[in-house]
């Protein structure tokens, strides 16, 4: 190859461009990367200052956690000697696990949340998008905008109405309320993202589905599905996240039995002092599930499915 | 395999009227053409038939069986897509398989018949292939293939060569009528390109406006055009149309042109106004006698023949000359017809007036 080449970028601006995204991963990767690094900080590490960048990691936040504990007489101390490693680590404030804290339950109620009104936005979604993708619907442009004009506005202007209705219909605090609420304000972005892809798929598909024997469902979840792989990969990530990391809800509608991790994290400070090694290890493990997720859909997100088998 | 008649059959789309009234017979065995401009509505006759549009009104009998309104998977016709829409996430093999996979074929007995058929089509090489990256030519091949896997009534193509290179094209086509010829089967075949239509078709449909123009053989449709569009749609250069007010009666066999007598078929209906006098390029001899007269306005040399354009009295006119034959440009030469192969034409209906040349093919297209 030349020296020269139009489409080849140059030396120099690929230096560029590799030093403009390393700074920009550094900004965005940092608050992450500390809070990440605060979970496994002592409290005083933590609270130090000037801020510890090298320090001795512990998983005391991480106990802090999980646990409930009490503190106790020395006769008692003396008397039953720690049994395990976790039991050390609050000894050494002269504590006992006194028994498992709220947030196992609080983050299994944020995964059956964020995954049920996940779930069921890209159910409702897909169909709702393919009929208006395929089908001559009365007032189709219409119904689209109503269904956008849904998210002309942010969901928390709603909050009283959706308090009260919630209060009377006996959803407030149930995990079935949480995930109609969440679905609800998914499903319009769900519909227009899937309906673009679906949009993008051509009919002839279906139509030799159609001619080769298959019902018009058939057709649907054996050729227009896996094609639409992409799109609802995509948009279930975006929908998860949204319903993931929502607080200002659950807040308001939640306190015990449906009450997600978001509501419950910082709930952790108060209990003894102010205890940022646990908060920031709940944030971690927080973070993981959403992060997983995208990672396993990544390969649908980077990899156009239809790749030419028509010519256009 | 089948013989397919449509009755009537009328679709509408809104307001917008895509395919009149149409009436054909499509006998068993035949390789069948829907001929016609884009928009015409051939494409729409062919979805009708195969179950894809349903019709606003009319019938298709597919083996004397009304099948009009049943849904594709119950009709046994197979369907090549211009676009070949093969499936996407399904390899070679998959793809060929599909429509027997719906009909709950066993296995050994699907592989068998895949086997089978990427034998006649040359695939068996590329069965385990994803289609993304096959060449259109394989593509085409698998595209055929999923379609007489199943051993269907009949085969509805759209344009199935419209997405190849002219080069391709060629071999495509030849492949496409071995084939027929070999599984004998009724199939019906959607083209815009007339030439592709003479060579391949048994009979051909021209459509134009939602109508249907005329329904024949080849050669009628070529020799005994039922209306000026059809004319003019088939044959390069189409047919040369000399317009003359006048009139002409029952028994005559020559009109006045220009102070000229020219011959015609013997009239079987007569006519007066506004008229034309259809001729061939290749039915036109050009001699320095003769009394209707032209000047030579240009020459398109084509190899064995040439194209030459002449300003007559009546409009432009071409000719199709056998090339040794010299014709300079400007010079003035006399055009002789052949007058067994004109077509007189009524220019306000554009219907063809019957003669002893058409008579048989108009009175029942």
């Amino acid at each position: 190859m030349s020296s020269f080449s139009v489409t080849e970028p140059s030396t120099r601006s690929k230096w560029f461009a590799g030093t403009m995204v390393i700074i920009y991963a550094l900004v965005t990767m940092v608050p992450l990367a500390w809070i990440m690094l605060t979970g496994f900080k002592s409290p005083s590490d933590a609270i130090s200052y000037p801020p510890k960048v090298v320090f001795e990691p512990t998983l005391e936040g991480y106990v802090n956690l999980f646990t409930t504990r009490t503190r106790q007489t020395p006769e008692y101390l003396e008397a039953n000697p720690p049994q395990t490693w976790y039991d050390e680590i609050v000894r050494e404030y002269d504590m006992v696990i006194a028994g498992p804290s709220k947030f196992g339950e609080r983050f299994l109620n944020s995964v059956i949340i964020g995954f049920g009104s996940t779930f069921l936005s890209i159910f409702l979604g897909t169909l709702a998008a393919y009929a208006f993708s395929r089908f001559k619907i009365p007032f189709a442009d219409d119904l689209l905008f109503f269904i956008l004009s849904t998210r002309m506005m942010p969901p928390i202007a709603v909050a009283i109405p959706i308090f009260l209705m919630y209060r009377q219909l006996g959803l407030s605090d149930t995990h079935l309320g949480m995930i109609l609420l969440y679905t609800g304000v998914n499903i319009s972005l769900a519909v227009w993202l899937l309906k673009g892809f679906i949009d993008e798929i051509p009919l002839e598909y279906e139509e030799a589905a159609l001619i080769d024997g298959y019902t018009r469902f058939q057709a649907f979840y054996k050729v227009v599905l896996p094609q639409a792989a992409t799109g609802i990969a995509s948009t279930a990530i975006f929908c998860l996240i949204f319903a993931w990391n929502e607080y200002a809800f659950a807040v308001l509608l939640t306190s015990g039995t449906a009450q997600t991790a978001p509501p419950f994290i910082p709930t952790i400070i108060g209990v003894g002092g102010l205890d940022w090694p646990a908060v920031a290890a709940g944030a971690t493990i927080f973070l993981l599930p959403v992060m997983i997720f995208t990672i396993l859909l990544r390969k649908h997100l980077l990899r156009g499915i239809t790749f030419g088998a028509v010519r256009k | 395999m089948a013989q397919i008649q449509i009755k009537n059959i009328r679709k509408d789309f809104g307001d917008f009227n895509a395919v009149k009234e149409s009436s054909f017979t499509i006998e068993d065995g035949e390789f069948f053409m829907l001929l016609g401009p884009s928009g015409c509505g051939k494409t729409t006759t062919l979805r009708m038939i195969a179950g894809l549009e349903l019709p606003t009104s009319g019938e298709i009998y597919l083996d004397g069986e009304e099948i009009s309104q049943l849904p594709p998977s119950q009709r046994d016709i197979a369907f090549v897509f211009q676009m070949f829409a093969l499936y996407p996430h399904l390899n070679v093999g998959k793809n060929l398989s599909y429509p027997l996979v719906s009909q709950g074929m066993p296995r050994a007995q699907v592989k068998a018949k895949v086997d089978e058929v990427a034998n006649i089509l040359g695939i068996q090489d590329i069965l385990k292939r994803p289609v993304g990256g096959l060449s259109g030519g394989d593509r085409q091949r698998v595209a055929l293939g999923r379609a007489i896997v199943r051993d269907p009534k009949a085969f509805m193509m759209d344009e199935p060569l419209g997405a190849l290179d002219a080069e391709f094209r060629e071999h495509m086509s030849e492949e496409l009528r071995a084939l027929h010829d070999r599984m004998n089967a009724t199939t019906v075949y959607v083209t815009h390109d007339q030439l592709e239509a003479m060579q391949m078709g048994d009979k051909i449909v021209v459509m134009n406006n939602a109508v249907v123009e005329q329904f024949g053989t080849p050669q009628q449709i070529y020799d005994k055009p039922a209306t000026m569009f059809v004319a003019d749609f088939i044959g390069s250069p189409s047919m040369n149309f000399l317009h003359f007010d006048g009139a002409v009666s029952e028994g005559a066999d020559a009109v006045e042109l220009h102070g000229q007598s020219l011959g015609i078929p013997k009239q079987m209906q007569g006519a007066s106004g506004k008229m034309v006098y259809g001729v061939r390029p290749e039915h036109i001899t050009l001699s320095d006698s003769g009394g209707y007269r032209g000047e030579v306005l240009a020459s398109e040399y084509l190899g064995t023949t040439q194209i030459i354009t002449l300003d007559t009295p009546n409009g432009e006119v071409k000719a199709r000359i056998d090339s040794a034959q010299v014709a300079t440009v400007g010079e003035k030469v006399g055009l002789n017809f052949d007058a067994r192969t004109v077509t007189l034409f009524d220019e306000t209906s554009g219907q063809a007036l019957r003669s002893e040349l058409n008579n048989e093919v108009l009175a029942h297209g």
